[in-house]
This record gives C-alpha cells, structure tokens and sequence, in this order.
C-alpha cells in the first residue's frame, strides 16, 4: 500500500518520466506509419490509430500526472481522480461517437423518406457527394 | 492552519495543507470538464469533415513535417514539465525553474509553428468561413492553441511567485496545478494529431 502514495518517485533518477517520453513518440511516429504508409483497410487504419491514441492518453494520465496518487493523509482522493477522469472519457465517447453516428446513420435514412421515387444516388459520382463518404 | 497534522516526512510539499490537496483534487474534476468541453469540439469537427462546400478538402492542405515538429515540441515540453515537477519533489528550485523555463520555450515554439500553420492554411484560401468542416477545424485547434497560449501566462506567473516566495506547501500546490493543466494540453493535442491530422490525410490519400 504504501508504495501508492504520493511519496513516492522522489529522488533519483526519472525513470518514469524518461520511459513515458519515449514511449509516447514511438507511439506517435507508429501511428504515423499506420496511418500513411501500410496498405491496410480505412476501419483498421482508425481502429489502430485511436487504440494508440487511448494508449498514449493513458500512459500522460500515469506516467506524467500521477492520475492514481493518493495523498498520504486521505487515501480516498487517488480512486475519486481515476473515477472522475474515466467518468469524464465516458462521457466524451459517448458525445463523440454518438454524434458521428447519428449524423451519419440518421441522415441515410431521412435521405431515402425524402425522395422516395428517384433512383438511388449511388451513381452520381461527383465530388459534391459527400453525404457518402461518412458511411465508409 | 492551526491544527497540527503529522506527516510521512516524504509526503511532497503540494500534499501538506489541506487548500493544497482539495485544490488539486479540485482541479482533477475540472479537467473532467474541459474532457467533455473538448469531446463537445471533436464531435462537432467529426461530423462535419466532409462539408468542404467550395474550398480545399482537409487533408489536402495537411502536411506532415509541419505536424511532426508540433507534435515533437509539445510530447518534449509535456515529458519536460514532468521532469520540473520531479525536481520540485527533490526541492530543488533551480532545476525546477530551469525546467519549466525549458517547457515554457516549447510551448512558445509550438505556438509560433500553429500560427505559421494557420496562415499557410488562410493564405491557400481556408479560413473560418470558408466552409463547415474548416469552421469545425479552426474553432477545435484554435481553442487548443488558446489553452496553451493561456498555460504559458499561467505558467510564467506562478513562476514569478515561486522565485518570490520559495517553495512553499503553496507554491508547490499551484506549480503541480499548472502542471497538471500543461500534460492535459498534450493528450488533447494526441486526440487531435489522431482525429483531425491522421485521419483527414488518410481520408484524403486513401
């Protein structure tokens, strides 16, 4: 138990700090070359890219920002930071995926309640189109 | 003030009074706002991406060098900042101000290369209003660049406090504070390297 508290880390060497730094780059330049570089489908191109960037974010949240340190007098505070900030992605994924979804999903279907009759627009193949790419 | 509290002599300076750990505390949970602040802007850039109207697509006008550098700039001033604080808790001033200046002059960097980026970007003919998806990127990265502007201030100023007053059970509390807010700066930057850079050159080259 002792070990998580704030007391520790002092003095010596920054190994922490030193590991997060370099891992947060690797992760960068890899999702870099992921995204730019490999042959692989769009949904495993963002997949990967955002597994790194949750990775990433955590390893600040750990590494950088002492997110599960408790301070020694009231050991509560470290488990209200962690569920406060998880609390908080929950909510942002929820703001985030739920708007691309609806906006996505949702505007197909009143497209077709809309214009029952026409063909579909599948084939207009012009670059105005860009109701279709969100679909990808 | 007055009642005496016994303390592990290795508990860091921003622990020992109690202002110090419910200001911290305090400023977790308002980072839990700014999450939800940002998630707000992201949402609001990702559904409107491909609304381009008449002007450039995102990622065409995207480059890759001009991201790596800011990206390099603010992942060092985050690992930097870190470092300062580490000093703070050998109390050592010296190193801590020496590393916070370091921090301050990445920032300072990032800031200049943001701004060259976003007038590259105006001067090839995508400003706030050129269409929906370039009004969702500027406000997104835009705030983003206010908040580091804003840190840079913030920081400087405790800064000038710490030189007066030495480290102090607050001093530190208000340097760890600011810290906090510049790594929070860093894994908003991640999410917007990822969702708007990454994904906008991919979406465009792919």
């Amino acid at each position: 138990m002792a070990n998580k508290t704030a007391a520790n880390g002092h003095g010596g060497f920054p190994w922490k700090h030193l590991i997060g730094f370099v891992l947060s780059i690797v992760l960068t330049l890899v999702a870099l070359w992921v995204a730019l570089e490999t042959d692989l489908s769009l949904t495993w191109i963002l997949i990967i890219i955002f597994g790194f960037a949750f990775l990433q974010a955590a390893l600040q949240l750990l590494m950088f920002m002492h997110l599960t340190e408790n301070s020694t007098s009231t050991k509560l505070t470290g488990r209200v930071q962690v569920g406060n900030i998880l609390f908080a992605a929950f909510v942002a994924i929820v703001i985030v995926i739920g708007s691309v979804w609806v906006m996505t999903a949702g505007h197909a279907k009143h497209e077709k309640h809309d214009v029952p009759k026409t063909e579909n627009h599948e084939n207009h193949g012009g670059g105005n189109d860009s109701e279709e790419h969100g679909s990808h | 003030m007055a009642h005496a509290e016994t303390h592990d002599p290795n508990t860091p300076l921003e622990y020992r009074s109690e202002v110090g750990r419910l200001n911290i505390l305090g400023f977790w949970i308002f980072l839990g706002a700014e999450v939800a602040l940002f998630a707000t802007l992201f949402a609001t850039y990702m559904v409107l991406t491909h609304r381009i109207a008449d002007g450039p697509a995102l990622g065409e006008l995207f480059e890759v060098k001009s991201l790596l550098i800011q990206t390099f700039l603010l992942l060092t001033s985050s690992f930097t900042c870190g470092l300062a604080v580490h000093e703070m808790r050998r109390h050592n001033v010296k190193g801590l101000m020496l590393w916070m200046i370091i921090t301050l002059g990445l920032g300072l960097g990032f800031l200049y290369f943001e701004i060259q980026e976003f007038l590259h970007f105006i001067h090839e003919g995508a400003n706030i209003g050129t269409s929906a998806a370039w009004s969702g990127f500027f406000v997104l990265v835009g705030t983003h660049g206010a908040h580091v502007t804003f840190g840079i201030f913030w920081v400087t100023m405790v800064l000038i406090q710490v030189a007066k007053r030495g480290l102090t059970p607050a001093t530190s509390a208000k340097v760890f504070i600011t810290s906090l807010y510049w790594h929070f700066l860093d894994v908003v930057w991640i999410f917007i390297f990822t969702a708007v850079y990454l994904m906008g050159m991919v979406m465009h080259h792919g």
